[in-house]
């Protein structure tokens, strides 16, 4: 997993509710076998125009948000499809954190997953941090994964909540499935006294 | 499974389905670490998202989607997990074909790299979507690291109205819920609605809890429940089957339960309902008119909108019935079950297309387009004008050919009508199967309702 502890970024903003993962990384992409390369595509029926040129009128393309790595934006963000394509996407992009009123189940865990990391405000936090960005060109924070906090250079903005669980993981750049084996024999005596009655699919792809 | 200090528990998958496109990169992970597949015999895969429905005897004609089918099957060959591929009877959609076969049982745990995963939870299983990452610890371990969710009890009173079925009771509920209402609960799915609801009925409510932003979505096993299993390939059989049958009716919800939150939705203003914008939860009765923007309640609503209609092509306020289409899709995870075509072939039945209009049918899996073939539905469907296609995922995301074109307007009984969710600039409808072949014949929306009193459906 990639850590994250402390990044300082260019705020970019997304003013809509409900992004979808089709949005953020359209069907046509996920043909591919490997990790890297959706930056590109991130945002694609969005960013560019028929044409496959940058759209002016998308948000993001002004040019006051080329660089940005933390975006902020709507409720819901993430809905949709489970495509972890949408985190790999963001990252790709060049994004490190997202800053939302609140987040897709099955996103947010892919981002976090990823080192992609969801800071969730309250609405009226999110709206002062998108007028700042909007209004201020160039404008900055500083998100500390440990003191759980996004501050600019006048100082502290918000605070926000993270899960023991993942803040650990995030910090130490811990990967799960090593924490999932260490509980190995947990796993394996849970194992023996599962019901005999359950399905297994092993007969099945030869029907 | 136990506890944890970092307030996750280890949660044991019972079963683990895996499709083509969200899991290569899981099984690469695996392999890079030097891991394996701790239990092929609790996973079952099938090739459904990209997979032409017709023609399949030729190469499949995308290169890049080639290699991820190709991929599927190395990997589940070298980990000896079984794959219904391409060319097998049984493949279908990998919602459709667990229950059929029977491996998604009541009081099991279910996960796959798919959203909407929740459609198991009809068996009374805690079924939901899973990222690649965590595919990729559910094949090395088995486990996946949980918190515990909230709950939600989504009761359901009352009786259906004629010619309301179970997709208008799903998008009823978004439309209530709104569509991160339910956001991280587990939604239990409760009340006499959903008592008298078939297998297929509540395999399509469950469907389409994650368009209300839940987690999963759950209905307590019954009698119900009971005789859909019998029978199936993966059921126990004999003494055993009874014995399962006890074990299975223990998982049911005990009476009182508490939730931490309840909301009602009232059978009686159930309708059959239509999709006029960018979210399942822009939802209209088919009688009535798109809202005026006017009428929102707030600047951000009518921002999304106004943007939802611009991009659909459609004025606020017009009637959900004037709204002409070109195209018909019948089938994904959500409604391509026999009951669903069964559904379709009655309105279709004697009736031609609308001749601007272009339809088709996907059935959910091989053994439901055999069961149709078999009850003359194809030929109904065939005499009307609708294409007839092999099984698969097909237009609900149009990762293979079966895509709208830009600013084709469709009536689809699919689960998502986002922006360019069934090709660049489609314009979606979400609607019931009857809904949606009532569309293909005349060319518009009209009232199911309408149609049983004057055609005598
Ligand atoms: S039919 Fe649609 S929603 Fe269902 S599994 Fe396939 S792509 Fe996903």
């Amino acid at each position: 997993m990639q850590p994250f502890t402390v990044h300082q970024g260019l705020c970019a903003t997304l003013v809509r509710d409900d992004v979808d993962t089709d949005q953020i990384i359209p069907k046509q992409f996920l043909k591919r076998t490997d990790k890297d390369g959706y930056g590109e595509a991130c945002f694609f029926d969005w960013r560019y125009d028929s044409g496959g040129n940058p759209d002016p009128s998308f948000e993001l393309n002004q040019p006051r948000y080329a660089g940005a790595s933390i975006l902020v934006t709507g409720q819901n963000f993430g809905c949709g499809s489970s495509r972890e394509h949408a985190a790999w996407a963001l990252l790709g992009y060049g994004l490190r954190a997202v800053i939302a009123p609140s987040f897709a189940d099955i996103f947010r865990t892919n981002a976090l997953q990823n080192g992609l990391l969801p800071v969730t405000l309250t609405l009226a936090e999110v709206r002062l941090l998108t007028e700042r960005a909007q209004t201020d060109e160039g404008w900055q924070v500083t998100i500390d994964l440990t003191r759980q906090s996004v501050t600019d250079a006048l100082g502290h903005v918000a605070t926000f909540e993270i899960e023991d669980f993942w803040k650990e993981c995030l910090l130490e750049g811990l990967d799960p499935i090593a924490m999932a084996e260490k509980r190995d024999p947990e796993i394996s005596a849970y194992e023996q006294g599962r019901s005999a009655l359950l399905p297994t699919t092993s007969y099945l792809g030869a029907l | 499974m136990s506890g944890n200090p970092q307030e996750r528990v280890l949660l044991y998958i019972d079963l683990h389905l895996v499709h083509e496109v969200t899991s290569p990169q899981a099984f690469t992970g695996l392999r890079a670490a030097g891991r394996s597949v701790r239990r092929p015999d609790l996973t079952v895969a099938v090739m459904d998202h990209l997979v032409p429905t017709w023609e399949r005897n030729r190469p499949t004609p995308d290169p890049i989607g080639r290699e991820q089918l190709r991929q599927l099957q190395e990997n589940c060959r070298a980990s000896g997990i079984p794959l219904f591929d391409l060319h097998h009877q049984q493949q279908g959609i990998v919602h459709v074909i667990g229950p059929e076969l029977g491996v998604t049982q009541p009081g099991m745990t279910v996960v796959c790299g798919d959203s909407h995963t929740a459609t198991h939870g009809a068996f009374g299983t805690l079924a939901f979507g899973i990222g690649t990452s965590e595919v990729e610890q559910v094949l090395a371990t088995q486990c996946l690291w949980q918190a515990p969710s909230p709950t939600m009890e989504v009761r359901i009173d009352g009786e259906l109205p004629h010619g309301v079925v179970a997709k208008d009771v799903a998008l009823g509920v978004i439309r209530q819920l709104g569509v991160s209402g339910g956001r991280g609960s587990v939604i239990e799915y409760t009340g006499s609605v959903v008592r008298a609801l078939s297998m297929e009925g509540r395999m399509t409510l469950c469907n389409m809890t994650i368009e209300a932003g839940a987690r999963a979505g759950m209905i307590s096993p019954d009698q119900t429940t009971i005789s859909y299993l019998e029978g199936r390939p993966a059921s126990p059989r004999g003494d055993d089957f009874d014995r399962a049958t006890e074990r299975w009716l223990s998982f049911a919800s005990d009476p009182g339960a508490q939730f931490d939150r309840t909301e009602v939705v009232p059978a009686s203003e159930l309708a059959p309902f239509v999709t006029w914008g960018t979210t399942p939860a822009m939802v209209a009765p088919v009688t009535e008119r798109i809202p005026y923007l006017t009428d929102m309640p707030d600047q951000a609503s009518r921002d999304a909108t106004g943007r939802a209609l611009a991009y659909m092509g459609l004025a606020e306020g017009t009637a959900i019935q004037d709204i002409a289409i070109d195209r018909v899709f019948i089938g994904s995870c959500t409604n391509s079950r026999i009951e669903d075509l069964r559904q379709a072939a009655a309105v279709a039945a004697g009736k031609k297309v609308h001749p601007k209009v272009r339809a088709m049918v996907v059935p959910g899996s091989g053994t439901v387009k055999r069961e149709a073939e078999r009850e003359g539905l194809d030929r109904i469907f065939r005499d009307s004008g609708f294409e007839w296609r092999e099984a698969g995922c097909s237009m609900c995301l149009g990762m293979n050919p079966d895509i709208l074109m830009p600013k084709e307007r469709c009536a689809s009984t699919s689960n998502r009508n986002f922006e360019g969710r069934q090709g660049a600039g489609g314009r979606t409808h979400l609607v019931s199967p009857a809904m949606a072949a009532a569309a293909a014949v005349h060319g518009h929306f009209v009232d199911v309702r309408q149609l049983s009193a004057t055609e005598r459906i």
